[in-house]
C-alpha cells in the first residue's frame, strides 16, 4: 500500500519531467533562429531532466547519491554547454531571425573592432 | 597551489566518490581518500577559481537564498518557455542586449553568466570586460540601466556577498 503511493507520487514527478522535455523539444522545431533555439532547449531540458531523476528516485531510494551528482552535473554542464554553443554560432555569423529588434553585440562590435577580432586571433594564433 | 584550493578539491572530490559508492567500506574510504589527495597534487596548479570562496556564516545563509532564488527562476523560465512554445502564434520578441555587472571575481562571473541562462527568457552569449551581453527572448527595455535591473541584480546581491 505505502510502496504503491509512493511509487505513484514518483511516477507523477517523472511525468512533469518528461511534458518539460517533450515542450522543450517542439520548441527546438518551432523556434525560428539557433539562439531561440537554444532558449528552448537548454530550460527545458534541464528541468525536465532534474525532475525525471527525483521522479526515479522514488522507485530506487538506494540510489540517491548518483542522483544528486546527476543532477549536480546536469545543473553545472547544461548552461555552460549553451552557452558555448551560442557564442560560436555567433562569432561564425549566424544570422538571428528577422524579428529581432535589437544587436548591442554588434554595435559594440563596430565601435571596438579590438574585440571583434576573435576569429582572427584565432586565426593568427594557429599560423 | 594555495592549501584552500587544495582543500576544497579535496572535499569535492571525496564527496563524489563516496556519494557515488554509496559505501562506507574500508577499502573504500582508503582507495578514495589515496586518489583525493593524489589528484590535487597534480592538477590543482591551476585551480585558482576556487581561492574566492568565502565560508562565513553570512556568505553560506546567502548562497542558501541564492539557491532558493535560482530554483525558482528556473522553474517560472521553464513554464514562460513552455507558455511561448505552445502558443500558435509564436509570441517571442528577440534580442541581443548589454548589461553590466559590478562583479569583480571569475567564479563570481561565472556563476552569474550560468544563473542568467538558467532563468527566463535570457542566456549569455558573450562577456566583454564587465558587460555581458545577453539574448533575452521577449525584450522589454534596450536601455544598460534597465536590464541590469531587470536581469541581473536579483542575482548579483547574493553573488557579492559569496564572492566578493
Amino acid at each position: 500500500m505505502d510502496k504503491e503511493i509512493v511509487e505513484l507520487i514518483g511516477g507523477i514527478i517523472a511525468l512533469i519531467g518528461s511534458i518539460f522535455l517533450l515542450l522543450g523539444s517542439i520548441g527546438l522545431l518551432r523556434m525560428p533562429d539557433s539562439y531561440n533555439r537554444i532558449q528552448a532547449g537548454t530550460k527545458a531540458s534541464t528541468l525536465g531532466t532534474m525532475l525525471s531523476v527525483v521522479g526515479t528516485w522514488f522507485f530506487a531510494p538506494e540510489w540517491f547519491g548518483k542522483f544528486i551528482i546527476l543532477i549536480l552535473f546536469v545543473l553545472i554542464t547544461n548552461p555552460v554547454s549553451s552557452h558555448v554553443l551560442a557564442r560560436a554560432a555567433y562569432h561564425i555569423k549566424i544570422p538571428l531571425t528577422p524579428k529581432t529588434i535589437v544587436d548591442k553585440l554588434k554595435e559594440r562590435q563596430l565601435i571596438d573592432p579590438e574585440r571583434s577580432a576573435y576569429r582572427k586571433k584565432v586565426k593568427t594564433q594557429n599560423k | 597551489m594555495k592549501l584552500k584550493n587544495f582543500v576544497i578539491m579535496f572535499i569535492t572530490l571525496m564527496g563524489v566518490w563516496l556519494l557515488l559508492n554509496n559505501s562506507l567500506a574500508v577499502p573504500i574510504l582508503l582507495s578514495g581518500l589515496i586518489l583525493s589527495i593524489i589528484i590535487p597534487f597534480l592538477f590543482c596548479k591551476h585551480c585558482e577559481v576556487f581561492t574566492y570562496l568565502k565560508f562565513t556564516p553570512k556568505s553560506m545563509w546567502y548562497t542558501l537564498l541564492f539557491l532558493l532564488t535560482f530554483l525558482k527562476e528556473l522553474l517560472l523560465s521553464n513554464l514562460d518557455v513552455a507558455r511561448r512554445v505552445v502558443t500558435p502564434s509564436l509570441p517571442i520578441n528577440p534580442g541581443i542586449i548589454e548589461v553590466k555587472t559590478r562583479l569583480k571575481t571569475k567564479i563570481a562571473r561565472i556563476v552569474l553568466a550560468d544563473s542568467i541562462t538558467l532563468t527566463p527568457g535570457t542566456f549569455t552569449i558573450e562577456i566583454i570586460e564587465d558587460s555581458l551581453f545577453i539574448h533575452w527572448i521577449d525584450v522589454k527595455s534596450t536601455d544598460v540601466q534597465e536590464g541590469t535591473k531587470l536581469i541581473v541584480e536579483k542575482f548579483e546581491k547574493y553573488l557579492e556577498v559569496m564572492y566578493g
